[in-house]
């Protein structure tokens, strides 16, 4: 048993002259919500990027339930228990939302290789698309087509195609923009739940579900982590909040 | 039943009707222009496993028709000469039996397209389609070159080849047994594009990075679609080498892998029928225009353009609306 599910040491990316990660180390701890936050272009997406393996950092490291997984690609990362979600939704427009889905079930079943049975009707399959539909609230919509899909559904979608994966952590990048008040409710109660069947961490702007949410923030700044902490020392702490914070906490 | 479901019965029952008529009335010409098109509808219905499903626009397909063109004409040569294709390491021999050219024309199709694939699926979008244009033309001089099998005047074979409990040389026989295959590729696609494989795919196409995400990998998926739609073409290009007792390197022509892809097009790409219309199209409009103007290409161009234009779901959108998302 190791102690952190996920972990990057000393994760450094440079865009040209703009450092968007600069010796990042963060862990992720069984059952907790780790919360990433930091002003736009700070670079959060740059650093769930190198952690999912679309993005290859210049140096430092990427572990996974102890095991370095900076060499792996993205679907080795996933099959080895990343779940991803995301900040600009990445679905199947063309298809129905049963079919986005059930692709998450079927790539955690990593038995794609089969050329004459209908997916549709696989029951395995089925029923794992089905009830992450109902735990995000989309089973009404499971066979719409997804391009006609509100932004907050397929936010909703989003998640629920990581829950079909059943990983080993979470990483969701701003799963709640533009998801609304009532649509942020439910989502921040789904996460709540979630952190005790794997961690998550959480890219999010929203800092009412960040603050309800996270049992550690760390703050990125300019590619930097300049703080880790609970809510408490977060919204105390001095640097944080001449850097981010400003006013509003 | 949708509207597409009846589009396609009654193209089915064009299949069938139209040869039993024209070999009622004596017609063989019309049996053999039914072939034809049934045969360019297969080699089309390859290209549509990539391209409508997987969405990789491949520009050089001809480079299958043209290899299980040369499968054929290379055993029956050797056949009808009675000279070996190799004594060493151990003695191959022709042959004038359709099944083991199948056989021989799909595999050897299978191999070159997973080797196309493997270097040219690290490309996408235009790259892509001018890759595998490379790989087309580069076929297409050799075969030009190849001196031992007639190089640029191409192999005559003289006698069609045999099916067992067949008599090949009756068109009508020839022709079933096209459409059979036909028949066979459609359903497989069918059930290919509703299978676990296919939704993968099709996702594939449309969002690589969410098929990243849940632990696929597009690469190989587009792969082996490449290479069984290669199978698929390489087949129908053993057919039409024994529909014509011909095969010269203009069956890895590159006009030729753009008609294919003109097929898909105008019969609706991704549709199941789709590659079937557009062929049953091309050769009816290749046959009447073709009587009336040497610049019969032109026209057709203006037909396609129109196609594009109007209708963007080919013919088959045309006639039967909106692709549904496959229930
Ligand atoms: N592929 C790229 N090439 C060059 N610069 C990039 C690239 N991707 C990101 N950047 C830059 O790196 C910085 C960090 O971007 P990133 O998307 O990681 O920020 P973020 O913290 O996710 O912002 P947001 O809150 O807006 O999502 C930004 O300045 C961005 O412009
Ligand atoms: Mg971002």
């Amino acid at each position: 048993m190791t102690d952190v599910i996920l972990e990057t040491r000393g994760l450094r990316k440079a865009f040209g002259a703009l450092q968007a990660t600069d010796d990042v180390s963060i862990a992720l701890r069984p059952g907790e919500i780790h919360a990433i936050i930091g002003p736009n272009g700070a670079g959060k997406s740059t650093l769930i990027g190198q952690i999912c393996g679309s993005l290859a950092p210049d140096s430092g490291q990427v572990f996974l339930a102890g095991q370095d997984v900076t060499g792996k690609d993205t679907a080795q990362r996933a099959q080895a228990g990343l779940g991803r979600t995301f900040q600009i939704s990445q679905l199947a427009m063309e298809d129905t939302v049963m079919q986005n889905v059930l692709l998450g079930a079927l790539g955690k079943s990593a038995a794609p290789w089969r050329f004459f049975g209908a997916v549709l009707n696989d029951k395995a399959l089925r029923k794992s698309a089905m009830a992450a539909l109902e735990r995000v609230g989309l089973a009404d919509e499971q066979a719409r087509v997804t391009a006609e899909l509100s932004h907050g559904q397929r936010r909703q979608l989003e998640v629920a195609v990581a829950l079909t994966l059943q990983p080993k952590a979470f990483v969701m990048d701003e799963p709640m923009a533009g998801l609304g008040a009532e649509g942020s409710a439910r989502l921040t109660k789904l996460l709540d739940g979630l952190r005790h069947e794997a961690p998550i961490l959480l890219v999010e702007h929203d800092m009412d579900a960040v603050f309800a949410l996270a049992d550690r923030i760390s703050v990125l700044v300019s590619g930097q982590i300049i703080a880790t902490g609970t809510v408490d020392e977060i919204r105390t702490d001095t640097r944080v909040r001449e850097a981010y914070l400003g006013d509003e906490a | 039943m949708t509207r597409e479901s009846y589009v396609n019965l009654a193209c089915l029952a064009g299949l069938i009707l139209i040869p039993l008529w024209a070999h009622v009335s004596d017609e063989p010409f019309t049996i053999t222009l039914a072939t034809r098109a049934v045969i360019l509808a297969l080699a089309a219905l390859g290209l549509n496993i990539a391209l409508g499903i997987g969405g990789l626009v491949s520009f050089g397909h001809a480079v299958f028709f043209g290899i299980g063109g040369y499968a054929m004409g290379i055993l029956a040569h050797h056949a009808q000469n009675y000279t070996p294709i190799a004594e060493w390491p151990f003695l191959i021999e022709g042959t004038k039996s359709m099944p083991i050219i199948w056989l021989l024309a799909t595999v050897v199709s299978g191999i070159v397209a997973f080797l196309i694939g493997l270097l040219s699926l690290r490309t996408t979008g235009v790259y892509f389609i001018m890759i595998t244009l490379a790989f087309g033309q580069m076929l297409f001089f050799f075969s030009i070159s190849w001196a031992e099998y007639g190089g640029e005047d191409g192999l005559a074979i003289y006698v069609r080849n045999g099916f067992p409990g067949l008599n090949t040389l009756v068109p009508l026989q020839f022709y079933g047994l096209c459409l059979a295959i036909l028949l066979l590729a459609l359903a497989f696609q069918w059930r290919l594009a509703k299978s676990p494989f296919g939704l993968a795919l099709n996702a594939a196409r449309q969002v690589p990075n969410r098929v990243k995400a849940v632990g696929l990998n597009p690469f190989k998926l587009q792969l082996v679609a490449f290479t069984i739609s290669g199978m698929i073409t390489g087949l129908a290009g053993a057919l039409f080498a024994d529909l014509n007792r011909f095969v010269s390197p203009t069956m890895f022509s590159w006009q030729l892998s753009g008609e294919f892809i003109v097929f898909i097009i105008i019969g609706g790409t991704a549709r199941l029928f789709g590659p079937v219309i557009g062929a049953a199209l091309f050769v009816i409009i290749e046959h009447v225009l073709g009587g009336i103007s040497d610049y019969w290409h032109i026209w057709f161009g203006f037909l396609l353009l129109g196609i594009v234009l109007f209708g963007k779901g080919g013919v088959i959108g045309l006639l039967a609306g909106g692709a549904k998302a496959h229930d």
